[in-house]
């Protein structure tokens, strides 16, 4: 399906060997997020600037070498901007940045060799292909900026585009508008992987395509995440692609992580009411099991002055007086599972949580 | 119309299913952009009966030596201002007893060359600027943009007679003016385009794989930005011929005895009362060479908006 | 409301300052030494320094353009070589003549392009939209110099029902709202008119064709809302964007008149112009400029302001 043909020169080493760019070993995170922070100022008055959007507020997370973390979120809740600030589309107020092991913008990694190993694929795939070239050259563009002759980078797009089901020959010379959607999104993928990067970030990659053709591109990133061993970030508001996809999840809200953990942990016992209410609301085909209420209704608050204390509590059914008072930390709930959630630490204060051991 | 161009109806979303292996369709040669707006414009009659004038015209002007019947610079004061229709002078003759058709014919090199020349010159610095203004931002923008609302704040006739007249007369200088008050215009445009343009995904995707910038304008950008630029650069040829043939009326373009039509229409004007329609023929020529761009610029547009 | 007035005030005072750098330039832009217009041929050495030093020619640029600037701000554009009287009477004088006409021509303009552009956006795509459009790329295209010739041609040459030239009867200078000085503003501004009539028609033609298109347009028709209803509503949403346009025309009229002056030898600023680039009276030149320069840069301040106070979609803050 994905023509896995012969390994061509150039490729990324086949999954289980080692990567000479690893630095760290297996046990050090690839990517590790710490204290990033994204505001951007609205539109403001005469004098000054105006209010500001806190579209990411204070996220620390890392992914392990070869995993996939899904990223989950309503629209609006940093789950973009998180992946836009990884890539340094947007620079981050704070926060840094540390891929194997090493600060991004300390001498040891600048931002150009950080983004050779970091790549990324749009929602819209006719949007992130420009129309005026084709196909090949597309995907032949990061090569060639990286000092690859014309004729080596063409190779390698060709290369690329056999390895995401795409026949060079046929499909090397067609302009965007002259493919299908699938297809675009495919060229895509084979784009961000000419520079062989070993992380790859997928920011609704497949949310705008049909159902039958997300399996199969669903089924293609799966086949070359094993071919190339690539770590993945996986960001998407359909929880049942995210678990197909993840072996970790996060779940985000107005701008903070709500619930991070094992996808089959956090999918199957939510510790954070906003992970349960997100799964309750993904329509089901059994008609037994429909609800009768919307387990989340309204539109998440504004993110210029979110709610004070925990930012879920205006709509949390569970919110008790301290989630209006004090914000709960992202707290260990369960082996390598955090939620930022009162009711799932000891001693929070809300009635719900679990009894300190000590009054036991 | 034929197997490629089919393709690009295919639904995006429904028919992609099947694409990956029914896609058998052979591409030999796909059509790029300008290839599906020419063909488009071919189709419009009103764009291409004005490029066929636009085409005479310029064939006149070229071959005006082989085609004019008379010397346009030699006169005889006993057959002046003959009328249309004469036996000799076909289109009659002008004050000085020259030959209208002949100069008629040589006018059209000076005209066209000075109204097409400031365009094409404003089009090549304004998209320059335009670019640099529209993908830099920050302080860079400001200060090219904020210089370019300077030049907007004088009618666009009013600054190129206030340069005309301040550098004084001459084709080189009704040249140089007319492209100054082209190039805020084009400049404009270019950077509005060009800050369009350089949100989209595929520049954005082109920026993290880490390509200098330069290279990224180059192959991401510049090819987006130039074809409206290019179509609103047209609009403006016919508003140069206007004003061209007018500072060459005013007697601040082309000096005489040398043919062009603003200037003929200025000598001609003693004429009115004695032989009027020959006085108003330079004008007919400035009138027709510019509906005609007009008429082209607006078939070239319509023929762009058509996407895919 | 005021905030945005304030805002946007703040944003044309460096244009205009812009505007004032520019006009001083083009005096220094004229080739030759600025001062051998003024002085006699044969004037010694001594009193060419004695002049240079009078007119601060011998002190650098930026000092001169401060001096010069600090007399502008209080109403002084120095003196018209040409006729010894200050540039300000001479250029306030042919102002007036000229924004006669400008606007006369405007208001022509106005209401055959609006008219046309109604027709034009209701029935597209229909005869009537195709002269409406054909008479709008007539208005853009035609060369309006030429069209004053021809007009003269036609109605006096030949016809001899108007007045070919000159602003009232014995060559009177100063327009007067009387039938005999009328007579003499019809052949300009009826000329001048086709220029805005074409782009008005474009505009409205364009406007009402994109309101008729949307969706709140054609729920006013399925809640049963007359065909007058419904016009009504049109021209609210089309008035903001075609009396911004309308203003900006006068504007580029006022500064774009000369060449019709010259044709009609209307006594106003594009008549003083010519004589002013012609006797290379500089000072007069750079004074008019520079009063029609900032005529526009202030009109364009109006025009905005007038348009966010009409049209509520524009946010003001």
């Amino acid at each position: 399906m994905s023509g896995t043909a012969e390994p061509t020169r150039g490729a990324a080493p086949p999954a289980g060997g080692t990567d000479p760019r690893d630095r760290g070993g297996p046990a050090q995170p690839l990517l590790a997020v710490d204290g990033l922070v994204k505001h951007f100022a609205s539109k403001g008055g005469l004098f000054g600037k105006g209010p500001v959007v806190r579209a990411v507020d204070g996220v620390d997370f890392a992914i392990a070498k070869g995993e996939t973390l899904g990223v989950v979120g309503e629209s609006g809740c940093g789950k973009s901007t998180t992946a836009r600030l990884l890539m340094q589309i947007n620079r981050p107020d704070r926060g840094d940045i540390v891929f194997d092991g090493e600060l991004l913008g300390s001498r040891a990694l600048d931002l150009k060799s950080y983004r050779r190993q970091v790549q990324m694929v749009f929602q819209d795939s006719y949007a992130s292909l420009n129309p005026r070239l084709t196909v090949e050259e597309s995907v032949a563009f990061g090569p060639r900026a990286h000092g690859l002759s014309g004729s080596a980078a063409l190779a390698r797009a060709h290369d690329l585009l056999r390895r995401v089901g795409l026949e060079p020959r046929r499909f090397g010379g067609r302009y965007p508008h002259e493919i299908s959607g699938g297809q675009r999104q495919r060229v895509n993928i084979a784009r961000a992987l000419a520079l062989e990067p070993r992380l790859l970030i997928l920011d609704e990659a497949v949310s705008a395509l049909d159902k039958s053709v997300e399996a199969q591109v669903l089924n293609l990133l799966a086949d070359l995440k094993r071919e190339f061993g690539l770590t993945y970030m996986f960001i998407s508001h359909d929880l049942n692609v995210v678990r197909f996809m993840s072996d970790r999840v996060m779940v985000m809200y107005l701008g903070r992580i709500a619930e991070i953990g094992p996808a089959d942990a956090i999918l199957a016992a939510p510790r954070h009411p906003y992970t349960a209410a997100l799964l309750a609301s993904q329509p089901s085909t059994d008609p037994d099991a429909r609800l009768d209420e919307a387990p989340l209704t309204g539109d998440p608050p504004n993110p210029i002055n979110p709610p004070p204390g925990c930012r879920f509590h205006t709509r949390c059914r569970f919110a008790a007086e301290v989630c209006r008072t004090r914000e709960p930390a992202l707290d260990p709930v369960a082996p390598a599972h955090f939620a930022a959630c009162h009711m799932a630490v000891p001693g929070s204060g809300h009635p719900d949580a679990p009894q300190l051991p000590m009054a036991a | 119309m034929t197997a490629p161009t089919t393709l690009a109806s295919v639904d995006p979303a429904g028919g992609a299913a099947t694409a990956i292996e029914t896609a058998e369709l052979p591409i030999q040669g796909s059509r790029g952009y300008w290839g599906s707006v020419l063909r488009r414009l071919s189709r419009d009659p009103v764009a291409m009966a004005a490029a066929l004038v636009i085409l005479c015209i310029v064939l006149a002007a070229i071959f005006a030596p082989l085609i004019a019947p008379m010397d346009p610079f030699k006169g005889a004061m006993a057959r002046r201002l003959r009328h249309v229709g004469d036996a000799t002078y076909w289109l009659g003759s002008d004050e000085l007893g020259r030959d209208m058709l002949s100069r008629l014919l040589y006018a059209g090199r000076l005209s066209l060359f000075m109204g097409v020349l400031p365009v094409v010159i404003a089009f090549f610095i304004g998209s320059g600027l335009g670019i640099v203004a529209g993908y830099a931002g920050g302080w860079v923008n400001t200060l090219i943009m904020r210089i370019i609302d300077v030049f907007f704040a004088f009618p666009s006739v009013l600054l190129a007679i206030a340069l005309s007249g301040a550098l004084g007369a001459g084709i080189l200088n009704s040249i140089v003016s007319l492209t100054v008050v082209f190039v805020p215009q084009i400049t404009r445009v270019a950077e509005s385009v060009t800050v369009q343009i350089r949100n989209r995904d595929y520049v954005e995707a082109a920026r993290v794989s880490g390509a200098h910038p330069f290279a990224v304008v180059r192959v991401q950008v510049l090819g987006n930005v130039l074809g409206p630029v290019f179509v609103y650069a047209t609009s403006l040829i016919s508003v140069s011929m206007i004003l061209a043939s007018g500072l060459s009326f005013l007697g601040l373009g082309v000096k005489p005895p040398e043919p062009e039509w603003g200037l003929m229409l200025n000598t001609l004007r003693t004429a009115i009362y004695v032989n009027p329609w020959v006085a108003a023929l330079p004008g007919v020529m400035i009138f027709m060479t510019s509906i005609s761009f007009n008429l082209v610029s607006d078939g070239l547009r319509s023929a762009m908006e058509v996407r895919q | 409301m005021i905030l945005f007035i304030l805002k946007r005030i703040g944003y044309a005072a460096p244009v205009a300052l812009g505007v004032t750098v520019v006009c001083f330039l083009l005096v220094h832009l004229a080739p030759g030494d600025p001062l051998s217009a003024i002085l006699p041929v044969d004037a010694t050495a001594e009193m060419q320094a004695q002049m240079r030093s009078a007119y601060g020619f011998d002190k650098p640029l930026p000092v001169q353009y401060g001096l010069w600037l600090w007399k502008v701000l209080h109403g002084d554009l120095g003196t018209s070589i040409a006729t010894g009287r200050p540039v300000l009477s001479e250029v306030s004088r042919a102002v007036s003549n000229s924004l006669i006409l400008a606007a006369v021509a405007t208001l022509i303009g106005f209401t055959f392009g609006t008219f046309f552009g109604f027709v034009a956006g209701y029935a597209r795509d229909s005869w009537l939209d195709r002269v409406a459009s054909a008479i709008a790329v007539f208005g853009v295209s035609v060369p309006h110099y030429w069209l004053g010739i021809v007009m003269v041609i036609v109605f006096s040459a030949t016809l001899g029902w108007l007045p070919p030239t000159g602003a009232g009867p014995q060559g009177s200078g100063n327009w007067w709202p009387d039938p005999e000085h009328l007579r003499y503003l019809v052949l300009p501004a009826v000329t001048m008119s086709v220029i805005p009539m074409g782009v008005i028609s474009r505009t409205v033609r364009a406007l009402v064709g994109d309101i008729l298109n949307q969706d709140f347009v054609q729920a006013l028709r399925a809640k049963g809302l007359s065909e007058f209803g419904v016009f009504r509503h049109v021209v609210k949403n089309a008035a903001p964007t075609a009396i911004a346009i309308m203003g900006l025309q006068l504007g580029y009229l006022l500064g774009g008149s000369i060449l019709i002056e010259t044709v009609f030898a209307w006594p106003g600023t594009g008549f003083l112009l010519n004589a002013a680039i012609f006797q290379r009276d500089l000072p007069l030149l750079q004074g008019t400029i520079l009063v029609l320069a900032m005529f526009f840069v202030t009109l364009n301040l109006l025009v905005d302001v007038v348009q966010t106070a009409l049209d509520p979609r524009i946010e003001r803050a």
